[in-house]
């Protein structure tokens, strides 16, 4: 199970919204490398994972990895606060904002919805450490 | 536990850092699990945040359930600001 404690792991406090960045950020939320996916990668890997110290990492940084998601979500939340329609047209934002007005929703930078294909768990440690080294290797 | 009501910005700030020392030495000891320096840093860190978090519970509210205070006539959990909003942590 799970706990969740009320504080970011660094605070995130903006002051200026920006819906053009935000859309760019967004992909660290939803994306292929994103933490959603790096978090469910390391949460879905550990039940075959034979070895009690690699289970136990695999827990402990699909939790962080959590907690890193919840980090970049602040920041778009804090980046598309209060938008008029004026800054949503402008900056690109109203194809987002169609669909989820100013709700966050994981997707990609192009607008790829998250999907689970962007990580795989096959219950083999070699393959599974071996794709979370690429994985991890490209927000490193 | 001190009785004067600390600085809220500066109790956040040390929280956070304790906070990040204790989560940082957990992974290492996920591989490491015998080595005695990071035991005690642990140990020392997981000391310093706990007795952190149950005075940020006393002044400002509960950061975590375990420091969810029964003496309240409220459940004050829903009333600090969520950490994404303004005046949140």
């Amino acid at each position: 199970m799970w706990n969740y404690e009320k504080r970011l792991q660094y605070p995130v406090k903006i002051t200026q919204t920006n819906p053009k960045i935000a859309q760019v950020i967004i992909s660290q939320f939803g994306g292929p490398d994103g933490e959603l996916a790096a978090s469910m990668r390391y949460l879905s890997q550990r039940y075959t994972m034979p070895y009690n110290e690699v289970t136990g990492i695999l827990t402990d940084i699909g939790t962080e990895e959590l907690a890193h998601m919840e980090m970049i979500c602040a920041i778009i939340h804090q980046l598309t606060r209060d938008l008029t329609p004026e800054q949503i047209e402008k900056s690109g934002f109203d194809k987002y904002y169609v669909d989820h007005t100013l709700a966050l929703w994981p997707q990609s930078a192009g607008g790829t919805p998250w999907t689970a294909t962007y990580f795989q768990s096959k219950g083999d440690p070699i393959t599974d450490l071996h794709e979370d080294m690429a994985a991890d290797g490209t927000i490193l | 536990m001190s009785e004067q009501k600390p600085c809220r910005h500066e109790l956040m700030e040390w929280i956070n850092i304790v906070s990040f020392a204790v989560d940082d030495v957990k992974l290492f000891l996920d591989t490491h699990p015998c080595n005695a320096e990071a035991l005690e840093y642990f140990e020392e860190f997981k000391k310093q945040r706990v007795q952190a978090l149950k005075e940020y519970a006393k002044f400002y509210g509960p950061l975590t359930l375990d420091t969810a205070s029964l003496c309240e006539d409220h459940w004050t959990w829903i009333h600090e600001p969520w950490p994404w909003q303004e005046g949140g942590c």
